[in-house]
């Protein structure tokens, strides 16, 4: 069983597009949004929950107005200036107690935070672990822990040939948390200069955690310059450039119908994303 | 004044937003451009500030003098995100799991812990002609993002009109660029992954207690839902820019609206305009 993992550095590339139509494409898989504070993978696959789980995760103090002396040692240590007028704020908090330990009267007690939920679901295309990060929750990280742990749970027992894992944007915690250990990485970028400049830092990472990776240029022709400047770094870097993606609408309007392209269009990008999950599959092998 | 440029879904044009916004409002007034998006920024890329300054970005993370310490296991019980652990007669430190919060040192019996800097990335300043400018870049393999976001909002100037450009997303970095903030533009586009990760953005900025506003990007796909969620919230649409392949191509070079379209500097002016008066600050 092989992990892919599909990772962009700039959002809005295309990553969950063709997430989707791999989900259409590909057998015996499991899918698994990792894109826990933006997931949207949902929205193609249709999906039937079977399971809900709350997902705790950090703390937040807690400061009892009883007991509060008003003695200012906390608001004075503690350095997310989460603390103003003896009370907390828990968007800034960082739960890290800190400020409990050293409060002279035990005024401050520390809580447990619902930071989201995750949920397994069935579709047509195989099941899906997906998540929802709280509104201004942290331990997005932790979050993508555990739906890839779910996800790979799934995939052992029913004897999968592959996880699918659409990833975050960016390069921080939730995507270190994302790639770490998968088989394969697959690159979505554009042929835009700061397409080009965060794909540049994701390609980076991936080699920073020796994570082998494949790119798609999506969107080739907005600007072929572009493009061919991307190929010519791919070569230079040993990364192969494994497909092409022309810009069309198709692909928005196959997302308002709420359809993964391949099963709407039979155009130039289903072709393109057909051939490039045959090639990441080949590499990839069982 | 702060302004915040946020959008929930990635690559629907904060960048594009923020930067022709900087670039409009820099002939009438004093501007500053603070490029949040740590993991991936890039309005340096549309900028091209002059650079002037740099400096490490770091956490505070512990250091043991092992001549004090006597292995009493205070530090490993008091960190909360595992980063410190005695075992048996040595102490391990994880600096990628600290989140320098200073526990540890301070509630060491026998002060045998002190600080040091952790890199995790840079901060930049410089200028774009009038345009006063600040970055951070969180270094490859780094996983946290937040305290590089608040060293470059320490470097808010009060007497410029501030925007902010975040991350994508609504989690812990978002929300650190968009604090603080006077007003949040919101920059999404007529899609369903558009509309559900602009309703979750919401959400977030009503948490903050920050007015918001939205920019609708690429009009001319997709569908009508996000303009409807718009009214039945009572957002104000701020301004629209159309799907057009030439906005597209200056864009993937590197050229923004303002500059690419000077026509567009005006829209970006009466958006200000527009941004005044939600604040209650136009009189």
């Amino acid at each position: 069983m092989k992990e892919l993992v599909i990772l962009s550095g700039k959002g809005g590339t295309g990553k969950t597009s063709i997430v989707g139509s791999f989900a259409a494409i590909a057998q015996r898989k499991v899918l698994v949004d990792c894109d826990v504070d933006a997931a949207d993978l949902n929205l193609l696959l249709n999906p039937t929950i079977q399971e809900e789980n709350e997902f705790w995760s950090g703390q937040v103090a807690f400061i009892d107005r009883q007991k509060c002396t008003e003695c200012g040692l906390c608001q004075e240590l503690c350095r997310f200036n989460a603390i103003t007028d003896f009370n907390v704020d828990p968007v800034a908090c960082e739960g890290c107690s800190f400020c409990s330990h050293i409060c002279p009267v035990e005024a401050i007690t520390m809580q447990d935070c619902m930071a989201g939920q995750w949920f397994i679901s069935s579709s047509k295309y195989g099941p899906l672990v997906h998540a929802r990060l709280g509104i201004a929750q942290e331990n997005s990280g932790k979050l993508v822990a555990l739906v890839r742990k779910q996800s790979r749970e799934i995939a052992v027992k029913e004897e999968f040939d592959y996880i699918i894992s659409d990833g975050p944007p960016g390069i921080g915690c939730p995507v270190i948390s994302a790639l770490s250990g998968a088989d394969m990485a697959l690159l979505v970028t554009e042929p835009t200069l700061s397409g080009i400049h965060d794909f540049e830092r994701v390609l980076s990472v991936c080699q920073h955690f020796d994570i082998p990776a494949m790119v798609c240029i999506n969107k080739y022709d907005i600007n072929e310059d572009n493009t061919r400047q991307i190929e010519e770094f791919c070569l230079n870097q040993g990364v192969q450039v494994a497909a092409r993606i022309p810009f069309d609408n198709v692909v928005t309007e196959a997302l308002v119908q709420g359809l993964p392209v391949v099963e709407y269009s039979k155009g130039e990008v289903s072709q393109q994303i057909e051939s490039l999950w045959q090639k990441l599959s080949e590499k990839l092998g069982r | 004044m702060i302004i915040s440029v946020a959008s929930g879904k990635g690559g629907t044009g904060k960048t594009l937003v923020a930067t022709s916004l900087a670039l409009s409002l820099k002939e009438k007034y004093r501007v500053q451009l603070l490029d949040c998006d740590v993991e991936e920024p890039n309005d340096h890329v549309f900028l091209k500030p002059v650079s002037t300054y740099k400096e490490t970005a770091s956490v505070m993370i512990p250091e043991v003098d092992d001549n004090k310490c006597n292995y009493c296991g205070r530090c490993g019980e008091v960190c909360a995100y595992n980063a410190i652990a005695v075992v048996k007669q040595k102490v391990l430190i994880f600096p990628d799991l600290c989140h320098g919060c200073g526990a540890c040192s301070y509630l060491c019996p026998e002060k045998a812990i002190s600080e040091r800097a952790n890199g995790i990335g840079v901060i930049e300043k410089g200028y774009a002609d009038s345009i006063d400018f600040v970055q951070g870049r969180l270094a490859i393999g780094k996983a946290m993002a937040p305290p590089i976001i608040r060293r470059v909002k320490e470097l808010v100037d009060n007497d410029r009109v501030a925007i902010v450009d975040a991350s994508p997303g609504t989690s812990c970095p978002v929300i650190e660029a968009v604090r603080e903030s006077d007003f949040c533009l919101l920059v999404s586009e007529p899609t369903p992954f558009g509309l559900n990760d602009l309703m979750l953005a919401v959400e977030a900025i009503r948490k903050l207690n920050i007015k918001c506003g939205v920019v609708l990007n690429r009009v001319g796909v997709g569908d009508s839902k996000t303009e409807e969620y718009c009214r039945r919230e009572n957002i104000p649409i701020m301004l629209t820019i159309p799907l057009d392949t030439e906005i597209a191509y200056l864009y993937s070079r590197g050229i923004t609206l303002a500059e690419g379209m000077p026509q567009w500097k005006n829209k970006f002016l009466e958006l200000f305009d527009k941004i005044l008066e939600l604040t209650g600050d136009g009189n």
